[in-house]
């Protein structure tokens, strides 16, 4: 029972914790670029003004873009609950694999996307069909780095995976690093970072997920914007608590369960640190680019799941 | 014993009352509305009665054997109902009766046409009794009678509004297939008959094959059924055919009447060749992986409803093929336990398939009655005029888009799960290749969403683009509740696998001889298809989760305690006046990225005819089937030309062809003595 107290904590604390990374990234990246940006605590300010705000919908709207917000918040923050933070004790990881987890972000998209294409608006169908584009080559991507992680322990349930991959020894395996580039090419793909997409523009030639949510204003605009957020810090876990697992807490003792927490906010805070960077020194792609970027991705993860196969099956 | 006697009576009962409802309703055709609900009075019965025998005989594993005093002198027709059949009894028996909830409003526009609804009655009791028959066949003589019974019923079926050329062009090339298919069935048992004494399947399965001669059977019998199934590159009568029967009969046979051919398939593989060798089992694997990711290309690029409909049941079939290629190479090395599982995430998918593309296929239905269109560029904002429509069509598009919680989600997630156990053979080859097939079917997945996500935006969101459309209404009652039994089923084999899996451990119990028991031991609320270590997916509680997450969300910011006004404003023009619904996206332009990314899939002619005088300009897109050009088109050519050459036999002179019969029969005389 108190494991899933600790999972309801646990998913508090990323909920609340989302917006201070979006905002620590952003924050950084206007330092690079030599700006003073927003501070980091930006977003909190943001989502408290727009859930202060009355929505407007457009007359055309649908049920569907009144419930959308509400299930693409509600799903990931699902997809949150599963994903191991600071320790890998974590009954709900049985519930649902990486397997569901994929489902369920593909689930929260699907809905996001409908409710772009909504209202009837060219912006809206253009983000969508752009947005459904690039998922549909990263999923598969995305998905290919999974197995081979869950190939390499034998097993999909996430929180196996990473206690298994922070109890080994430090030995390169060719195909950890294959899937780890893959996931990462994906991961920034799906958040909708510079080079895929640019969160910060509004250009109807160039945006993606700001397409679909532009007749949003609101709360619903608020959890639409908290759920990238969320979005984001989700991806980030699985790269930081993926790639380089160690310092997860294996037990639920107090005293690693607060180192843990210290080693996953320095984690987390220097992954934003590299995102900042990476976005400084690279432009956007042109879209018809995206594909070549994510067929790197699916390459890498496919070969990371050969060479498991190949080189490292006994 | 009484169970055991009990399903077959009851599976008997289904098939008597599928042929009565093609025979009966033909003594009232002075009264139309009597005959249409007599037909689908007894369909509905049939259907149920099918549903309950094998369910029955799934759930109780039972097999039962029974030898009709009907057939020829020396071949009386012998049926038999193991978990096999039993299950899909169960499957056809079930849409059956949903379409016969379904049918009676649809068919209403029929009956004040000049058609009159006879042929369809009696064609669709065929149609359906010929189902049932395949299913309980066992002997090869019964099956193959059922089996082109089946077709040809479903070929009448196919042109029955055979007044527009297209439907009687889709007719003639979908009977061509079948008969072709069918020939290369009657080779396949053949072979099969050839080694065994007689022709019931109790004999073929007791009979030893050389490999050669098994391998040669196993092409003619994946060809042969592949051909119904609609695989990849044999696919091509299904587009055609599938979309321009009436709706419920596209949903009979997209949804049922291809998963027949899947149970032809495992029936003479596992059932009655037996020997199966991992390289049968990796063309299965490669033409399945082909099916599926083809299959979504080509439905992304329709525009047509229900030809989109039917593309994506070639992809359907493809992970049923991809389940079942997994299946044959872990029974050939061995593997019985994953060669079980793959077998089930095969079955399950067949289950869900036919669900889902039905609720799809009678979504697709209310529509074209209600609005007669059936091109998408023409539809739009359809959620508000028809709601119940809209919300079964968007748990049918959910659940074919393979996302959690619904019924699509746990056979691909099955299917994973199988092809994850890829590493135990210790094959380089088999190794490389099962990862390839994951990720096709992984990228099938989310193409089929992003598919999903084009259909349900153009067609049901936005604004109408049509006047037609604007009048659309909700179907009559017996249309919604079709719909919605539907619905529920995707969702209730979604959130209760468990369940569904264990009774499905009949089947593979019987044909591998192991079960998949490990599935379903940690209780109904769990799914461990191979250890509780390796994978674990509790399908209620995720469900439960979702309703939790989504009501603490609500609840704690929608804000019941503030002024809650919300405001209804045009939406954002750029400040240049309305909006109107030519400026929405299409469903070309929603698809154009995928096109340009795979345009070496397609055959595609894109052009602008500039405006001329009088006339306005005009953006022509065409996008056509590259291997009906490959690979139809030369055999048509070639066809033709043998026809041209062969024709000067025929003198059109009565005594010729006597003389050709006889010397038929002199050869064959002597061939035989």
């Amino acid at each position: 029972m108190t494991g899933w107290f600790w999972v309801i904590v646990k998913t508090l604390c990323v909920v609340l914790a989302a917006p201070l990374l979006a905002g620590w990234v952003k924050w950084l990246k206007c330092r690079l670029q030599n700006r003073k940006g927003p501070p980091p605590w930006q977003p909190y300010r943001d989502l408290l003004r727009l859930s202060r705000k009355h929505v407007v919908l457009a007359d055309t709207a649908s049920p569907i873009f009144r419930v959308a917000p509400y299930i693409v918040f509600s799903v990931t923050i699902l997809a949150v609950s599963i994903v191991p933070v600071i320790t890998v004790e974590l009954p709900v990881a049985a519930l649902a694999d990486v397997i569901a987890l994929v489902g369920f972000l593909a689930l929260g998209r699907f809905f996001l996307s409908l409710a772009g294409m909504d209202v009837g608006t060219a912006f809206g169908g253009m983000g969508a069909s752009r947005e459904v584009t690039i998922s549909s080559l990263a999923e598969p991507a995305l998905l290919m780095a999974f197995f081979t992680l869950a190939m390499n322990v034998s097993s999909t349930n996430l929180s196996t995976v990473i206690a298994n991959l922070a109890q080994r020894d430090f030995t390169l395996y060719p195909s950890l690093i294959f899937s780890s580039m893959g996931l990462i090419l994906v991961a920034i793909a799906e958040t909708g970072r510079i080079p895929i997409d640019n969160p910060a523009t509004h250009l109807e030639l160039t945006m993606i997920h700001e397409a679909m949510i532009l007749e949003y204003s609101g709360r619903h605009l608020a959890l639409m914007e908290w759920a990238s957020m969320l979005k984001l810090s989700l991806y980030s876990l699985l790269i930081v608590n993926l790639i380089v697992p160690w310092g997860i807490a294996l037990t639920l003792v107090p005293i690693d369960l607060a180192f843990a927490t210290l080693i996953v906010t320095a984690k987390l805070l220097l992954w934003g640190l590299i995102l900042a960077v990476s976005e400084t020194i690279q432009a956007k792609m042109r879209l018809f680019r995206a594909p070549q970027y994510l067929g790197l991705a699916f390459i890498l993860s496919l070969l990371g799941m050969m060479s498991h196969i190949i080189l490292e099956v006994q | 014993m009484m169970d055991f006697a009990m399903t077959m009576i009851i599976a008997e009962t289904a098939v008597l009352a599928a042929l009565l409802s093609a025979i009966v309703p033909l003594f009232f055709y002075r009264l139309p509305y009597l005959q249409s609900w007599l037909s689908f009075l007894l369909l509905g019965i049939s259907g149920l009665a099918a549903s309950w025998g094998g369910g029955m005989a799934l759930l109780l594993r039972t097999s039962e054997q029974v030898v009709l005093p009907i057939g020829l002198p020396w071949l009386h027709i012998s049926l038999c109902l193991d978990p096999l059949a039993g299950f899909f009894l169960f499957i056809v028996g079930l849409v059956t009766f949903i379409a016969a909830c379904y049918g009676p409003a649809y068919i209403r526009e029929y009956i004040d046409g000049q058609l009159g609804i006879g042929p369809l009655t009696v064609f669709t009791g065929l149609f359906v009794g010929g189902m049932f028959l395949v299913l309980l066949a066992a002997d090869a003589f019964s099956f193959m009678l059922a089996w082109e019974l089946m077709s040809v019923a479903s070929y009448f079926l196919v042109v029955f509004q055979h007044q527009r050329p297209e439907n009687r062009h889709a007719a003639f090339i979908y009977l061509l297939m079948a008969v072709v298919g069918g020939a290369f069935l009657f080779l396949a048992y053949g072979v099969l008959a050839g080694f065994s004494d007689g022709f019931s399947f109790a004999a073929m399965k007791a009979a030893t094959l050389s490999p050669t001669w098994a391998t040669i059977a196993f092409t003619f019998a994946f060809i042969g059924f592949g051909l119904k199934a609609g695989i990849v590159p044999l696919h091509v009568w299904l587009p055609l055919a599938h979309p321009v029967a009436p709706s419920h009969i596209s949903a009979l046979m997209s949804g049922v009447m291809l998963k027949v051919a899947v149970y032809g398939f495992i029936r003479f593989v596992f059932g009655l060749l037996g020997g199966i060798t991992w390289q049968w089992g990796v063309v299965v694997l490669l033409v399945g992986s082909a099916s599926a990711v083809l299959g979504v290309l080509y439905a992304l690029m329709q525009h047509d409803l229900k030809r989109l409909l039917a593309y994506h049941s070639v992809e359907n079939i493809g992970i049923i093929y991809i389940g079942l290629g997994l299946s044959m190479i872990f029974y050939a090395t061995q593997h019985l336990e994953i060669a079980a599982l793959a077998l089930i995430a095969a079955l399950y998918h067949c289950l869900n398939h036919a669900l889902f593309k039905s609720l799809l296929f009678f979504g697709a239905g209310a529509i074209l009655q209600q609005s007669r269109q059936h091109d998408m560029e023409k539809m739009g904002g359809l959620i508000k005029k028809m709601p119940v429509t809209a919300t079964c069509f968007l748990i049918g598009c959910i659940s074919i888009s393979a996302l959690p919680p619904f019924n699509g989600f746990v056979s691909e997630w099955l299917t994973f799960q199988a092809a994850l156990q890829g590493p135990i053979l210790k094959s380089g080859i088999l190794g490389a290749m099962i990862p390839v097939a994951a990720a096709m079917l992984a990228l099938t997945g989310a193409m089929a969403a992003a598919c999903f996500v084009k259909v349900y935006g153009i067609v049901f969101l936005g604004r109408p683009r049509t006047p037609e459309i604007e009048e659309a209404t909700d179907p009559s009652f017996g249309m919604q509740l079709g719909q919605i039994l539907l619905a529920v089923c995707c969702l209730g084999f979604g959130i209760f696998p468990a369940w569904t899996v264990r009774a499905l451990n009949g089947i593979p119990e019987g044909l591998i001889g192991v079960g998949l028991s490990s599935a379903t031991d940690k209780g109904w609320l769990w799914l461990t298809p191979v250890s509780a270590e390796t994978a674990s997916y509790g399908a209620p509680a995720v469900f439960f989760g979702i309703l939790v997450s989504w009501l603490i969300v609500f609840v704690l910011l929608h804000p019941l305690r503030r002024d809650n006004r919300i405001r209804i404003a045009p939406a954002w023009d750029c400040g240049f006046g309305p909006l109107n619904a030519r400026m929405q996206y299409t469903a070309s332009a929603f698809a154009m990225p995928i096109r340009r990314i795979f345009s070496f899939v397609w055959l595609i002619v894109e052009k602008v005819e500039p405006a001329g005088l009088g006339k306005r300009s005009r953006y022509i897109l065409r996008i056509d089937d590259r291997l009906w050009l490959l690979l139809y088109v030369p055999i048509g050519k070639l066809m033709l030309k043998i026809a041209e050459r062969t024709s000067h036999i025929q003198g059109g002179n009565l005594r010729v062809y006597l003389c050709y019969s006889f010397f038929t029969l002199l050869f064959l005389l002597w061939v035989i003595v």
